[in-house]
């Protein structure tokens, strides 16, 4: 029987005194692989901060690996990516393979040394994801999907079991594009690995993902893509011709 | 006069050997400043270190000793009005730096005004540094730096990626109180190389110049670092055989360095 990696009940958050996220109670089990999906300012990046710690929420109970939120420590088992354009200084004069490394941290005790077997880890990750001969290049000297694919690099590295993507195919070509959505598909089904993440590209999320989390501001839909398909919401949300485009129903 | 004969007086040993510590401790927290965009924090502790260097002279003790702890405050105080009062980083350092400027301004009046003693903590006398002032100075310096060597990778990724850092478990309220103590504590030591009024110039101007040539962030350090070191021997060398101001010679150099390294990357990199 999966556990429960994540499980959300009634969170509420609200930002100054507009309401920003309520009503909110879901749970994701182990080799769950989640499309969160909403329209700008529905809350996604927010409910991923919450699953974070990195905002507290105002109401609601988060238990992440069973452990609530407040007292969870096990970052190590986490990997995240953030949405690019917030994630950092692109002229930031760090090489490739020191990013990377940086997503070793977590598995660290004080002091946090990389040694040159975490470098060999950071190799292998940037082999998978093409940018192995960019490893001593400065991030600031890459192209917008190069760069992209090392913030990816540095969220898969340390083997998390969780991840966590916002945006991630921002940036990237469409051939790129697929190889990513491949390698979290094989993460996720060889390796039992879960995965939320944040896209607007529907057509991927329905070729690999197997449940869909649509929000805005509220929990709108929470199911399978099939279920999503045949319900009212798409319609509501997606207009008319949804169906056509998305779910490839004729 | 030649250079070795120069190299033996003492005053010039100790103002090398002070000079090249805090050159090197300045440069390696200048980078991670100047990367976080928190540059102005050199100014601000500097002005806070005017008014607890005109307090130390009323009490008559010696500004080392009473600038370090107070500065230190002073650093957590900024640290804590951009996270509980929510100030912007740049306002908060403003609240602090104004304090300590009109502190200062209050007892150098009570006290009648400071003349010569306060003039050269304003604009540095490394040349006139004493035995003990080099001794704590060293001791000081390699502690700050053995700190920033244990915590390297937390600060880096802390700089790179705040968020992200958290994400990964790293105590970023801890490590943002450890870093701006430390700042303190390079702040007040630097002062007696440059003076009060130019401390940001030896934070930053190592750390742009790397920031124009290296090309990882290692690079950056040591760059910043042999900067740091080239201008503070040659600020200390020019100042003693051309009877220039130490503090402004070093701060000049710097930027000269600047320069060149600007040039390099546009003309011969390219």
């Amino acid at each position: 029987m999966p556990i429960d990696i994540l499980s959300i009940d009634n969170l509420y958050f609200r930002y100054n005194s507009l309401d920003v996220l309520s009503d909110i109670s879901f749970s994701i089990k182990a080799g769950d692989y989640i499309g969160l999906v909403g329209p700008n300012g529905s809350g996604k990046t927010t409910l991923i901060k919450i699953i974070l710690g990195l905002l507290k929420p105002y109401g609601g109970k988060i238990l992440l690996f069973d452990k609530d939120i407040s007292t969870f420590s096990e970052w190590d088992r986490i990997g995240y990516l953030p949405q690019k354009m917030a994630a950092f200084n692109p002229r930031f004069p760090a090489t490739v393979s020191e990013v990377v490394a940086m997503g070793l941290l977590s598995k660290k005790s004080f002091p946090k040394h990389i040694s040159r077997s975490d470098y060999t880890a950071v190799d292998n990750i940037l082999e998978l994801l093409g940018i192995k001969n960019l490893k001593n290049t400065p991030i600031g000297e890459l192209s917008g999907g190069q760069q992209q694919r090392t913030l990816v690099a540095r969220a898969l590295v340390n083997n998390p079991e969780f991840i966590i993507l916002d945006e991630p195919t921002d940036a990237l070509d469409p051939e790129m594009r697929d190889r990513f959505f491949d390698i979290m598909n094989n993460l996720n089904k060889k390796k039992q690995v879960t995965v939320i993440i944040v896209t607007h590209d529907m057509g991927n999320i329905g070729r690999y993902t197997s449940k869909l989390l649509y929000i805005d501001k509220k929990l709108i839909f929470y199911g399978s893509f099939d279920d999503f398909c045949k319900s009212s919401e798409i319609t509501q949300f997606f207009g008319e011709y949804a169906q056509h485009v998305i779910c490839h129903r004729h | 006069m030649e250079l070795t004969e120069f190299l033996r007086y003492g005053f010039i040993q100790r103002a090398l050997i002070a000079g090249l510590f805090i050159g090197i401790l300045c440069s390696t927290l200048g980078v991670f400043l100047v990367l976080r965009r928190f540059s102005l924090i050199g100014d601000g502790l500097a002005h806070a270190t005017f008014g607890s260097v005109a307090l130390a002279l009323l009490l008559k003790m010696s500004p080392l000793y009473v600038s370090i702890p107070l500065v230190m405050v002073c650093s957590l105080g900024i640290l804590k009005l951009t996270e509980r009062a929510r100030l912007y980083g740049d306002a908060a350092i403003g609240v602090v730096s104004s304090l300590g400027v009109a502190v200062g301004v209050m007892l150098s009046s009570i006290a009648g005004g400071f003349n010569v003693d306060l003039f050269s903590y304003l604009f540095g006398s490394i040349l006139a540094i004493s035995n003990a002032e080099v001794v704590i100075s060293i001791v000081l310096s390699i502690l700050v730096i053995t700190v920033i060597i244990f915590y390297y990778n937390e600060l880096l990724s802390i700089t790179f990626d705040e968020d992200s850092a958290k994400v990964s478990g790293i105590n970023t309220k801890f490590i943002n109180s450890i870093f701006v103590l430390l700042t303190a504590v390079t702040v007040v030591l630097s002062m007696k190389v440059v003076g009060i009024m130019l401390i940001s110039a030896l934070l930053i101007f190592p750390a742009v110049t790397a920031l124009q040539i290296a090309r990882s962030f290692k690079a950056v350090m040591v760059t910043a670092s042999l900067s740091a070191v080239t201008s503070v021997v040659l600020g200390i060398v020019f100042s003693f055989f051309l009877d220039l101001p130490t503090g402004a010679t070093v701060v000049l150099i710097n930027f000269m360095l600047f320069i060149s390294s600007l040039t390099y990357k546009r003309f011969i990199k390219k």
